[in-house]
């Protein structure tokens, strides 16, 4: 297996993750989308650990997901406090701080 | 069978990828991230990794994804209004977009030299990925950001229970 292959499922999920943080409207799936990126990045940083030989990619997929875990935790924070000033959970009517 | 084992689960993780788009609801999105996850551990254990793909699945697939749904959950998504993607017209300009950025990917993944990256001695190759030689350079090597990762959640533990909090 060439490590290619692994780049281009990664740079592939990057994409539908972004592509789902354009255009999705509810809030919840906007982060179910950016943890999609999250988990891309991870995995061509296993890639490269495991072609190089080298244990470093693996601690840095580590911390990611120790970052990803608080993210996660502040996000939802986030999102149950904007559902209870807004009763909704469409991301444009969170537009106070837009401009 | 390496290479089956690998298109069987980038076919999985890919199209569990494409639902999480695709679904209206987001508790469905949510149940096909958590596919795609697993999907995703799958191919770690492909790359000699089994720490990276034990934690995948306990702590991704496991924990954060447990607390998507329990919020999905207590927003009542079932009986809320359905939200509409953005316009039709905005999604195929982001398709289009998304296969402009894989082909321009596609040049610069393919000129880049591995051959000549710097790599460990190959003396660690048999044990590189065990928990053991991840736990000697972790606690090591990265001593201090691992000590910080623990102040980092220490601070967004106290920002959730801030943030969650009902102002009375």
């Amino acid at each position: 297996m060439e490590i290619l292959h692994y780049l281009i499922l990664s740079a592939l999920l990057f994409t539908i993750g972004a592509i789902g943080v354009l255009l999705k409207k509810n809030i919840i799936a906007v982060f179910l989308c950016i943890e999609l990126m999250l988990n891309a990045v991870n995995l061509s940083f296993v890639a490269f650990s495991h072609y190089l030989n080298q244990v470093d990619g693996q601690i840095i997929v580590f911390f990611v997901m120790v970052v990803a875990a608080a993210e996660a935790a502040v996000g939802l924070a986030i999102t149950i406090a904007v559902h209870r000033t807004r009763q909704s959970l469409n991301v444009d009517d969170a537009d106070i701080m837009k401009w | 069978m390496e290479s089956f084992l690998f298109y069987l689960f980038a076919l999985t993780a890919l199209l569990a990828a494409v639902n999480v788009l695709i679904q209206r609801r987001v508790f469905y999105s949510a149940i096909s991230l958590i596919i795609c996850l697993t999907a995703l551990s799958g191919i770690y254990m492909i790359l000699d990794s089994p720490f990276i793909a034990a934690i995948q699945v306990i702590v991704y697939a496991g924990a954060i994804m447990v607390l998507f749904l329990f919020v999905i959950m207590l927003l009542d998504p079932f009986s809320a209004t359905l939200l509409r993607d953005k316009k039709k017209s905005l999604a195929y300009f982001a398709v289009l977009l998304g296969i402009c950025g894989i082909a321009l990917l596609y040049q610069l993944l393919k000129s880049y030299d591995l051959a000549r990256a710097p790599r460990s001695p190959a003396g660690l190759t048999g044990s590189m990925g065990s928990i053991r030689h991840i736990g000697e350079v972790l606690f090591e090597g990265y001593l201090l950001p691992f000590e910080m990762t623990s102040i980092l959640i220490l601070v967004a533990i106290i920002g959730v229970v801030v943030l969650a909090k009902r102002k009375t």
